[in-house]
């Protein structure tokens, strides 16, 4: 039996370990039961600084503490990391101040809550801002070991993980997760499909379902979609010239853009987004989202072979 | 529009019984703010909105903002219970395609009008539909409620600022004040200090009330519709219970947001009388 965990858990753990640096501190807005914060608040309560419901001022502590050599983890949902996206941008990026901005409970998986707590433009609005390192892991696993690595980064970061459980995929390969490399999970020559996130044990059950079919796919895990793996993407395209891209998120400005900027100036190949087309969210349990936003195995079966008929 | 004190109360335990029923089915969402705003949402709807409920979107209605619009079990209740949707919509609750989406939209269920869910933002949203009904020229009322975590979001403050220089008496909101929030209670997670003088520092006229007391709530009720500043915005501070009326529920912050067990929802339906013991 496949493991199920939630990667919020994995980011949960992470800032565990990493409390034996005491450079380390955490900030909440209320909801560090939800993010998972609440274990190091309960180890390290003197290094947990609690900001009420009020994330525009948590985000500009964290920089102030950043700028004093602190190393400061903040973690809210992702929708709410959205209400303090000037000062991610004016007091966190363009200094270039190392903060690490969490937001949980990301994407239309998220489920019953509905679309005012689904975020699908987290993504696209954290990458367009200079200096910032964004990304959206897929399982507990790589969630905590690229939030382990993040404090040799030097530069701030947006995270983005789930609510609900999916699959783990790396019980055991901890060594294969680097930040900024995207990982191959199966090789095929037909096309590749490159995920993030939720989406990527969709791409696994897609490539499987198109197998079955005589398409052999790659499905690779681009946990980070900035600095995007350029040299990766490179790869694929040569070898597969067609790409899809599956993410839980706007077909506008997440990884089918980041994939589609870079492929335009490099190897290109034709490329099918796999993403929520741009309509906001409802009600719904996290299966039934994956259907009604058409990015479930299904949809990326059939992207891929739209791409190849492409060719 | 007029009620007996025990007919609220009665009105107000009928949507008790609904809220729980809701959270219990979906095995989601959030009883306790629920519960504590009920008894506040039952008297201002059954005796003072000037709304119609088979005309919900009637231009004249007084506007509703349930700033706090994860409290929505709460408003889906009365909304059924003044008619504006049917009890078999309350159904629907966090179900794909229902009306009754897991916070109030107003794009999804008749007599919401505002989407909300994002904290901190119905305050300004009020004054905005003040506003326009003072260019219009128009008696309609803005009432709000937000709740008491929701005040540490620094635009509730602007917009407080706001409203008072824009001198905006048809502004009115009620703060339910159930001393919890997420995490934990307000006086770990945030002090707030001494509220109600923050408040008349901004320039509001502002009382406090026993939230769950009918009689003090009409009174309260009778204080906004004619505040003391008639040219100012007015605040009804409702001191409450979080989960009031299910003891299991009362001051218990995992129940913001966490349903109730089998076991749970039996012993709630017998201490809401809706079940011999
Ligand atoms: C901007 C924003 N940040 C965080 C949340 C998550 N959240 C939902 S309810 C809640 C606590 C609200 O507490 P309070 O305002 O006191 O409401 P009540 O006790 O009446 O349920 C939080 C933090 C949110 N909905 N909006
Ligand atoms: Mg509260």
């Amino acid at each position: 039996m496949t493991r199920m965990a939630a990667t919020r858990d994995g980011y949960g753990q992470a800032l565990l370990d990493l409390g034996s640096n005491e450079k380390v501190v955490v900030l909440e807005a209320d909801l560090g039961k939800s993010t998972k914060s609440l274990h190091f608040r309960k180890a390290y309560p003197d290094r947990t600084i609690s900001c009420g419901i009020g994330e525009q001022n948590m985000l500009l502590v964290a920089a102030g503490m950043a700028a004093s050599g602190y190393i400061p983890f903040a973690s809210t949902f992702a929708i709410f990391t959205e209400r303090a996206f000037e000062q991610m941008r004016n007091g966190v990026a363009r200094p270039n101040l190392a903060v690490h901005l969490c937001g949980s409970h990301g994407g239309t998986h998220t489920g019953t809550d509905g679309s005012s707590a689904q975020s699908i433009e987290d993504l696209a609005i954290f990458r367009t801002l200079p200096n910032v390192v964004v990304m959206h892991p897929c399982d507990d696993v790589s969630t905590r070991i690229l939030t382990i690595q993040l404090p040799e980064l030097g530069k701030p970061s947006y995270m983005r993980t789930a609510r609900n459980k999916t699959p783990v995929l790396y019980d055991g390969r901890e060594d294969e997760i680097k930040i900024g490399k995207g990982i191959i999970l199966k090789e095929g020559n037909d096309v590749a499909i490159i995920a993030c996130g939720v989406l990527v044990s969709e791409s696994l059950k897609a490539a499987e379902a198109l197998e079955a079919e005589g398409i052999h796919a790659t499905v690779v895990d681009m946990h980070t979609l900035k600095p995007i793996d350029g040299e990766l993407i490179d790869k694929i395209s040569a070898q597969c010239g067609a790409l899809v891209t599956a993410e839980d998120h706007n077909v506008i400005g997440g990884l089918g853009s980041a994939v589609a900027e870079h492929i335009v100036g490099n190897t290109f190949a034709p490329l099918e987004i796999v993403g929520v087309p741009d309509r906001f969210g409802e009600s719904g349990q996290a299966d039934e989202m994956l259907e009604v936003m058409q990015i479930s195995a299904h949809y990326i079966a059939l992207a891929a072979k739209k791409a190849i008929s492409r060719k | 529009m007029s009620k007996s004190i025990s007919e609220l109360e009665e009105i107000a335990r009928k949507c008790r019984v609904e809220i729980v029923k809701m959270v219990y089915r979906s095995q989601a969402g959030h009883p306790g703010g629920s519960l504590s705003e009920i008894d506040l949402l039952a008297a201002l709807y059954a005796t003072r909105l000037r709304v119609r409920p088979d005309e919900p979107k009637w231009g004249d209605r007084d506007r509703f903002i349930l700033s706090k619009g994860h409290a929505s079990p709460g408003m889906y209740s009365i909304l059924a219970e003044m008619g504006f949707i049917s009890h078999e919509d309350l159904k629907s609750y966090r179900v794909l395609g229902g009306v009754c989406q897991g916070h109030v939209d107003m794009k999804w269920c008749p007599g919401v009008d505002f989407s909300a869910g994002s904290l901190g933002m119905g305050l300004s949203f009020g004054m905005g539909c003040a506003t326009a009904a003072r260019l219009d020229k128009s008696d309609r009322r803005a009432f709000v409620m937000i709740g008491d975590g929701e005040m540490q979001e620094g635009s509730v403050w602007e917009a407080a600022m706001a409203a008072a220089h824009h001198e905006l008496g048809n502004l009115k909101v009620i703060l339910d004040r159930n001393r919890i929030q997420n995490d934990d209670f307000c006086e770990v997670q945030m002090r707030m200090f001494d509220i109600p003088a923050k408040w008349k520092a901004f320039g509001w006229n502002v009382k406090e009330i026993d939230g769950h007391n009918m009689t003090e709530i009409m009174e309260g009720l009778d204080f906004l519709e004619a505040p003391e500043n008639s040219n100012g915005p007015s605040i009804l501070i409702a001191h409450t219970i979080k989960g009031a009326g299910i003891s299991y529920m009362e001051n218990n912050p995992s129940f913001h947001g966490a349903a109730p067990n089998d076991e749970q929802f039996h012993q709630a339906m017998i201490e809401l009388g809706e079940v011999e013991a």
